[in-house]
């Protein structure tokens, strides 16, 4: 119940995002969602696409350095308070949030909320218990 | 007008300061010799016999003594007393594992600080003088050199130290300081914060005494201006003794080397050949007056000219250029000595690759230190907090290592540029010679 999130090196220098999309591009690879962290020198870009596998290989490939993560991908009503009620659950089981973010879909309406815990299995367990549905990686590629 | 702190010896001719090194080289080579193994070793290896020294023509058959020499000898191998008849020691700035420590009788030290006197006398000072030193004190050399020295001209001398800027200009205007003793970059934020806070009338300085790193004309011209005072550079080692090896007289062309107690010579780095005078090459010099530490033939690693031109403020002391470079790779940034070999030791320790850059820079007069890593997938992490932990970790490394704060940048694997041959580690934009 798990999707993969590939996060990726980038000194903060003109042109290294330019870079990498053009890696991505050229490689027919699609992105669902995408966060950029960054610091006075670097950021750390964050990115949900459709074939994880093949992207860490091109992006390795390009000489860049990559990491795949498991994070939770939490559907909720794209509706006041939607996210809300998934924070309040996570927060009430102890589950510390490392980072989030968001994207929408036109498909089904909805929208995703990418979530970065220490505890993916408690995370997981919390939030179907509270009657969310997380996503599994098969499902958002068809997104 | 000019001012001598000992008008006979400083002006001798150079007849007398031949016939003074003669005498003092033949019995310091003597001195080592009879009671420094370390020295009977490497003369032996050179077939080299303390009789065959008889005057300064004959140091050229003397073997070299290189900082490792030093740091082999680490701690007591080249103390030619009984450890009962030193009285100090002092040692080089901020480096661990490059450790070198020099040793003083209190004659030594009375050298010492009449040398540091002259160099006090010959930027105006007099026992009317309030002598402001605001060099390190402690294992540096710097703040221990002045303070002996201004005590000799009989200043009223302020050991401040180095840093808590604000008391520093506190003091300087409430006591009247009229001579400045710090490194010229000290010197230079001194001046900025003064005339930020707007107290640049209510200061009484004339003259500054700068040395322990490279400075430029440019440099000195910006002190000089903002401080409304004359600066003199002055010139020396921890291993030779500290500051006051060499010294600026008002003319500011070079620095007189107090020759009755050091021999400078100008050597080939490459080859060891001695050079002569307007030569540029690698200084090298002996110390003949010493009890403790007396060094023959240590290479300073600096690129210098010498000349013995007759100088206008009426000094025969032979004078040595600004150093203009180095023969080693040795970075001189805020007054400490940083080797790159010792930010690859960090490096390697901490899981990093050896494939880095140092970049010096000089902003507003004050240097900056950064280190360009690259970042490994090892290191690498989806969160950014535990990249920067990482990094502090590093910086908190390097600073436990050098002694100062450098600046850790993560760049991209890669990114640094391999080089064929030498890899160019250092890029020093200060141009500083």
């Amino acid at each position: 119940m798990t999707v993969k999130q590939i996060s990726v090196f980038l000194e903060n220098r003109p042109g290294t995002l330019a870079a990498l999309t053009d890696v991505l591009s050229a490689n027919q690879i699609d992105m669902r969602a995408l966060s950029l962290s960054d610091t006075a020198d670097f950021g750390v870009l964050r990115i949900i696409v459709d074939d994880s596998y093949k992207a860490a290989f091109v992006l390795k490939e390009a000489g860049f350095i990559c990491s795949v993560t498991r994070v939770l991908a939490l559907a909720v009503s794209d509706t006041p308070g939607g996210f809300a009620k998934a924070v309040t659950v996570l927060g009430k089981n102890g589950i510390n949030l490392e980072y989030a973010y968001a994207f929408t879909t036109k498909k089904r309406g909805l929208a995703y909320m990418i979530l970065r815990v220490a505890d993916n299995d408690a995370a997981i367990a919390a939030l179907t218990a509270a009657g969310f549905t997380l996503t599994c990686q098969d499902e958002l590629v068809e997104l | 007008m000019e001012n001598y702190y000992q008008r006979e010896i400083e002006c001798a001719s150079p007849e007398q300061i031949r016939a003074w090194q003669d005498e003092r080289l033949v019995k310091t080579v003597h001195h080592v010799y009879d009671n420094v193994a370390y020295y009977r070793n490497l003369m032996d290896a050179k077939g080299v016999r303390p009789e065959d020294i008889r005057s300064r023509d004959d140091l050229y058959k003397l073997p070299f003594l290189t900082k490792d020499d030093l740091r082999d000898a680490y701690p007591y191998g080249l103390l030619a007393v009984p450890r009962a008849d030193a009285v100090r020691i002092q040692s080089t700035s901020g480096t661990t594992g490059r450790r070198v420590v020099a040793f003083y009788t209190q004659h030594d030290i009375d050298l010492w600080d009449e040398c540091c006197a002259r160099a006090i006398v010959a930027a105006g000072g007099t026992r009317e003088d309030v002598v402001q030193v605001s060099y390190g004190y402690g294992l540096f050399t710097g703040g221990p050199g002045l303070n002996g020295g201004s005590h000799k001209v009989g200043c009223l001398t302020l050991p401040m130290s180095s840093g808590n800027t604000q008391r520093q200009i506190q003091f300087m205007v409430d006591l009247g300081a009229t001579i400045l003793c710090c490194t010229p970059s000290y010197a230079a934020y001194l001046g900025e914060t003064i005339h930020e806070m707007g107290l640049q009338d209510q200061i009484q300085l004339k003259a500054g005494i700068f040395g322990a790193e490279a400075w430029s004309q440019e440099m000195r011209r910006d002190i000089e201006k903002s401080l409304g005072i004359k600066a003199y550079d002055i010139y020396g080692l921890t291993e030779i003794s500290g500051p006051g090896v060499s010294f600026e007289c008002s003319e500011q062309t070079g620095m007189h080397i107090n020759e009755d107690h050091f021999i400078a010579e100008i050597i080939d780095p490459k080859t060891g050949e001695v050079l002569p005078d307007g030569e540029k090459g690698e200084l090298v010099f002996t110390s003949i007056t010493k009890e403790a530490f007396p060094l023959l033939r240590y290479r300073t690693r600096d690129i210098c000219v010498l000349t013995r031109e007759k100088c206008s403020c009426g000094r025969t002391f032979v004078k040595m250029s600004k150093p203009m470079g180095r023969s080693d790779d040795m970075l001189i940034v805020k007054g400490v000595n940083v080797f790159p070999s010792q930010i690859e030791t960090v490096l390697i320790n901490k899981g990093y690759p050896a494939n880095y850059q140092i970049i010096v820079d000089r902003v507003n007069n004050s240097d900056r230190l950064e280190v360009q890593v690259e970042m490994t997938p090892e290191m690498f992490s989806d969160s950014v907090s535990a990249i920067a932990t990482q990094e502090a970790a590093l910086v908190e490394a390097l600073k436990a290592m050098l002694g100062i704060y450098a600046k850790v940048k993560l760049v991209a694997p890669k990114s640094i540029t391999r080089s064929e041959g030498k890899a160019v580690r250092i890029i020093d934009n200060r141009k500083l010679y």
